[in-house]
């Protein structure tokens, strides 16, 4: 996996570490962008770890793009080096799959999907070669999710799931995007899971939706007073499947300053995953009970 | 200390010199599109050049002050009235408390900068008053302004002499057609090497969907894509990546048709292919673009992306030297 860099103008370097996603490739941008972090290089300005490549801005009058490229490069090979053990936290977020809003804007927007007669978890379930939409609820809440880049807009996160590539969920995004999502919907499109963190526009399946908010500008919600944005590359979900009464119950709790969402410091080590992802999984989940 | 919006105009969004730090979460830097604007309408009030100031889109505003204060109009010709009589624009003019500031038809350009002496004092948010409406952040309670809104003033402005003015020489905006250079890059080897001479040879037009996220050209040749199998995550359509940053100015051309140049407000990520980058001297002159304007990509390489940002940075100089000049 050899990394590929580019100028994005003057002011950016985009560093591709693979064109293919995987664990490997996501953990990899991740400990370069920490150990670019850390070297606190004159000249840069900002540090974006996306999936599976990241991106460097800078001031070009304070430092040549040439010499951020060489610094970029050397940091590269002593990441490449570096154990891939992170430590970081698993959130349960409680999701309330099929429900009455994210159903509504699918039905308002059929024509810009593959397939207008049935919903868009029955066609995931279905691409997926599972039987229902029962079958497909399990296998999405089944195994953990790492956020591996926060972005598009506000606080949103892609999540990608933690299972053999065999396993992996993947559905096409709609035909043409929808100009409407409700806020929070839970989305999925190719092999990456998403949180809408804004109502908006947006191209993903959707297949449910969280009562736990996960940006907040107004900075009013408990959790959500020190920083306005939950997320951050590396957190671990697993969803929780609620029913409507768990889903109000949750938002009540947020409404009324309660809630405070389910979490556990833990350490994830990729070799260790890798030898065994369920119970891996299994392990890494003991940490919220 | 403040003025009041009788009428907003078509968009017209408090912004600064933005709010760096937050591209990592999905929080663009946001701020005016056109800087060199700002910074020139602040000076010649006497303000800090990152002062908040008023940007407003094809249409001005109507405001009514509560109090005397100097007023500049840098960007678009967007001709300023007081009380129904002409101003100049890129020129410090006295506006008593009682008077009202209105605009005529837009002249030329798209975006006015309006700065006000004290600047527009509305609370801060990530350090920043700048706007930005998708994530409610900065601006009035998080959105552009309304008719009725009271915008607050700052003081600490410096004393200024009304006819300041930006000479014309220094005053900088997109010809016709415009010309952007573009840095070649980021996912540039997945298009054919007749695509990527088309995209620098056709002649492109801004299309409607032009706005702070972004400006969409139309009118070249779709682009031919290199034929490849597509990678695990990346998506089916050949323009499709597995989802990566997107750098300010960069350029994706979904599906291989209409490239999108991402500006202040930009979307910080997702899965289209970029084929290179606006550089940093020319994203002031996107803000200035009216949908339809005929626009070429010129290719350049960093030396002379790098020359072209020492160029700008000597304008800016300029305008410092020759209003501070004038000034004493």
């Amino acid at each position: 996996m050899a990394a590929r860099y580019s100028f994005g103008g003057d002011e950016h370097i985009f560093v591709e570490v693979d064109e293919a996603m995987s664990l490997e490739a996501f953990f990899k941008s991740l400990s370069i962008t920490n150990a670019v972090r850390e070297s606190k290089i004159d000249g840069v300005t900002e540090i974006c770890p996306a999936n599976a490549s990241f991106q460097v801005k800078f001031d070009p009058d304070r430092i040549a793009p040439d010499d951020l490229l060489a610094e970029l490069k050397a940091l590269e090979s002593t990441a490449s080096q570096a154990e891939a053990v992170l430590a970081t936290r698993i959130v349960e977020i409680p999701v309330f799959y099929q429900d009455p809003w994210t159903h509504e804007t699918l039905m308002r927007f059929r024509e810009r999907h593959q397939e207008p007669k049935s919903t868009d978890i029955e066609y995931a379930a279905k691409v997926n070669g599972l039987g229902s939409a029962d079958d497909f609820i399990k296998a999405h809440s089944g195994a953990p999710w790492f956020v591996s880049m926060v972005g598009f807009v506000a606080g949103l996160p892609f999540l990608y799931q933690m299972v053999e590539r065999k396993r992996q969920l993947q559905v096409p995004k709609y035909l043409r995007p929808r100009t409407d999502t409700p806020k929070l919907t839970i989305g999925h499109g190719g092999c990456f899971g998403c949180i809408y963190s804004v109502r908006g526009a947006g191209g993903y399946q959707m297949f449910g939706i969280t009562p736990m908010p996960i940006f907040d500008p107004k900075q009013e919600i408990s959790y959500l007073r020190d920083f306005m944005v939950f997320f951050r590359p590396g957190d671990i979900v697993k969803w929780k499947p609620v029913d409507r009464d768990g889903y109000d119950a949750a938002v009540a709790d947020v409404d009324a300053g309660r809630f405070a969402p389910r979490m556990a410091n833990v350490t994830f080590d990729l070799n260790a995953f890798n030898a065994g992802p369920d119970a891996y999984n299994q392990k890494l989940e003991e940490a919220l009970r | 200390m403040s003025i009041k919006v009788i009428h907003p105009g078509l968009a017209t969004t408090i912004q600064d010199l933005g709010r760096p730090g937050y591209y990592h979460l999905g929080i663009p830097i946001s701020g005016a599109m056109d800087r060199l604007a700002l910074r020139s309408a602040n000076l010649l009030v006497g303000n800090d050049e990152g002062a908040a100031g008023l940007e407003s889109v094809f249409v001005g505003p109507e405001l009514e002050f509560t109090q005397d204060a100097m007023v500049a109009v840098c960007g678009a010709e967007l001709p300023p009235r007081v009380d129904g009589e002409p101003r100049e624009t890129w020129t410090a003019f006295p506006v008593k408390a009682g008077q009202v500031l209105s605009f005529d038809f837009l002249k030329g350009g798209a975006r006015a900068y309006i700065a006000i002496s004290g600047g527009i004092n509305t609370e801060p948010k990530l350090s920043s008053r700048s706007t930005y409406a998708i994530g409610a952040l900065g601006g009035v309670n998080g959105r552009a302004v309304q008719p009725g809104d009271t915008l607050p003033l700052g003081n600490g402005a410096k004393a200024v002499r009304e006819g300041l003015a930006v000479p014309q020489a220094l005053r900088r905006g997109p010809g016709n057609p415009a010309e952007l250079r573009v840095l070649p890059g980021l996912y540039w080897h997945r298009i054919t090497e007749q695509a990527q001479k088309d995209f620098f040879d056709d002649t492109w037009k801004v299309a409607n969907e032009a706005d702070r996220m972004g400006y969409r050209f139309q009118g070249g040749k779709p682009l031919e894509f290199v034929e490849r199998e597509q990678p695990f995550g990346a998506g089916a359509d050949p323009s499709n990546i597995t989802d990566a940053c997107y750098p300010y100015g960069s350029v994706q051309v979904p599906s291989g048709t209409e490239p999108i140049i991402l500006h202040r407000d930009a979307v910080s990520g997702g899965g289209y292919f970029m084929i290179g980058t606006v550089i940093s001297a020319d994203m002031d002159l996107i803000g200035q673009l009216q949908p339809h304007t005929p626009t070429n990509f010129v290719q350049v390489d960093m030396e002379e992306a790098l020359a072209a940002r020492q160029e700008r940075a000597a304008t800016l100089s300029a305008i410092r030297e020759t209003l501070a000049g004038q000034r004493a």
